[in-house]
């Protein structure tokens, strides 16, 4: 690694927006490293249409109570705040899918009963397609929090100057996690009411946290758009407007890179990089 | 009562704008929106009067008393989620990191730590005469959007308007707050998107429904933007022996209510809404032929 790397994040607020369509097309055209953060939908990887590589297992540690010391005094069953511990049929039992693995209950413990051992909650998966490298992150159905997955993504060691960053929907934990160590962030937004309302939210967020940030307006069918109005009065930078295209649509929807086969599309995409980049100078 | 929630796995696929079409073609009396991380049920929502506000407390968020404490550093060395950190010679918490699991207030020596009260989102009942809509919004950053969910399901039990038939309208994901929001539903309707992504999302969130042994039935949005892959759908729908309620077209009429505007005099009649209408129709077959 020669240089810090540029790290960018795309969010949205609202689910649909084109998170991922940015996102992937983007790295495309930056040979950027591609990191999907949405580890509840992954869905970057698909459109790289590419075999993994390498599949690492995310750990979390859970409490494991060893029964022959346990006395039964509950004091960890009363100190655990996510109710992941109770105490049933003369025994305390573990709710893994709801421990946030803080490891007070073993610290808690009088008899030293409890100790920790590793659980897979999902799976990192790396593979690389057109000097793109590409890192997703996997729930596993039935967990609750893939936010270890996102943390796992990104310490994981890698190599390109430019990392691009897929956020989950929303402004909850999992988006943090996502953006706090962005150095720039991408709204994606569509002309809607619904895809305006969650995008202040987003805004919102990025301002408290101090990280600049500029707007996509995606699937655009006018230049006179509440988004518009609304990202010029607040003096926000609008990076593109991508015009909303039948054959953009069908492109995606097959899991095709619209850069790779639409010479129009990756106009796009080479200039918002320029843009960007310009941004962030 | 029967309760039926709209999820798609994906995002964007049109939740919002189905369940809108659902709750006036059904005339429900009582429904809810649960994506409290972008919820946008309200906007369509507009003829109902808000009847009140409620904060929800979340898990409160651990506060370092910097009189009290003596820069031992041992809360930072056991914060789990990197929540504390050194400033100017102060620990500090980073509450958007805190968890509130409040390991830090065990191991500090001097009871420098104490918890304090965190608001964790904003409820909004909506109530006129014989209708009531429930909604909530998560504070930014917290964590514990399930725990919200379940209030905004607990304001539907508790209100006192009665029904036979209770609309929710969920989130994207497969994570805590759509685990939340199936609990204790009768069925499920997934709208799917036909695309590779849709697909491959909407397979996660059946395998939930699955687990958690709640029926789901589904449509497919904007069908035509690929015909190929709705064809996918229903036959992934065929293997996995689910029922398929129907196909919506892509219409712009349907596109206005995303945009806050239902117009009955432009929507009845449209391609879009007249297929919604079908799906009621197979939904609510469903759902009475199961009693």
């Amino acid at each position: 690694m020669n240089e810090t790397p540029t790290r960018i994040a795309i969010l949205s607020g609202k689910g649909g927006a084109g998170k991922t369509f940015v996102s992937t097309n983007l790295a495309y055209v930056g040979k950027a490293t591609y990191i999907d953060c949405d580890v509840e939908e992954p869905n970057g990887a698909l459109f790289f249409q590419t075999t993994v590589l390498k599949r690492t297992p995310v750990m979390v540690k859970i409490p494991q109570i060893d029964s022959k010391k346990c006395t039964g005094c509950r004091q960890c069953v009363s100190f655990c705040q996510f109710s992941a511990l109770a105490f049933i049929n003369k025994q305390v039992k573990v709710f893994e899918e709801v421990c946030h693995s803080c490891g007070g209950c073993s610290l808690v413990c009088p008899e030293q009963a409890i100790t920790e051992k590793g659980k897979i909650i999902g799976w990192m998966e790396e593979s690389i397609s057109d000097s793109v490298h590409i890192l997703s992150g996997k729930l596993n159905i039935g967990e609750e929090s893939g936010v270890p997955i996102i943390k796992d993504l990104i310490h994981y060691q890698r190599e390109n100057n430019l990392e691009i960053i897929d956020c989950p929907p929303g402004t909850s934990c999992s988006v943090i996690e996502g953006i706090s160590s962005a150095d720039y962030c991408i709204i994606v937004g569509e002309e809607t009411l619904y895809s305006l309302e969650n995008l202040k939210l987003v805004v919102d967020l990025l301002e408290k946290m101090k990280i600049p940030f500029g707007v996509v307006i995606n699937k655009s069918t006018t230049d006179e758009s509440e988004l518009y109005h609304y990202c010029t009065t607040k003096h926000i930078r609008i990076l593109s407007r991508i015009p909303y295209m039948k054959e953009y649509q069908f492109i995606t929807s097959k899991g095709e890179l619209l850069s790779k086969y639409s010479p129009s599309g990756k106009n796009h995409f080479d200039s918002l990089l320029e843009a960007v980049k310009e941004a962030i100078r | 009562m029967k309760q039926l929630l709209v999820l798609s796995g994906k995002g964007g696929t049109g939740k919002t704008t189905v369940t809108t079409s659902l709750i006036h073609i059904s005339q429900v009396k009582k429904y809810a929106d649960c994506d409290v991380d972008a919820p946008n049920l309200h906007l369509s929502m507009t003829e109902i009067p808000l009847k009140e506000t409620i904060a929800i407390n979340g898990l409160p968020k651990a506060f370092i008393h910097q009189d009290i404490c003596k820069n031992c550093g041992l809360c930072q060395k056991y914060c789990r989620f990197d929540a504390i950190y050194l400033r100017e010679n102060e620990y500090i918490v980073d509450s958007m990191l805190c968890e509130g699991c409040s390991v830090c207030t065990l191991v500090c020596p001097v009871d420098a730590i104490s918890m304090k009260k965190n608001a964790n989102g904003l409820l909004r009942n909506y109530e006129n005469e014989d209708t009531f809509f429930t909604t909530a919004t998560l504070n930014m950053g917290s964590g514990n959007s399930g725990l919200l969910v379940s209030e905004v399901k607990n304001q539907l039990k508790t209100s006192d308007v009665e029904s036979s038939f209770e609309i929710i309208d969920g989130s994207p994901g497969i994570g805590c707050p759509v685990i939340s929001s199936i609990t204790g539903v009768d069925l499920i309707l997934i709208v799917a998107e036909p695309s590779v992504s849709g697909i491959s999302d909407m397979i996660r969130v059946l395998e939930v429904a699955k687990r958690m042994n709640v029926r789901a039935v589904v449509s497919v949005n904007k069908y035509d933007v690929n015909e190929e892959k709705t064809y996918d759908i229903i036959n992934i729908c065929k293997e996995r022996n689910l029922v398929f309620v129907g196909t919506i077209p892509y219409d712009p009429k349907l596109i206005e209510i995303s945009n806050g505007i239902f117009n009955l005099d432009t929507l009845n009649h449209s391609i879009g809404y007249e297929s919604i209408k079908h799906i009621y129709d197979n939904i609510k077959s469903i759902l009475l032929g199961d009693e």
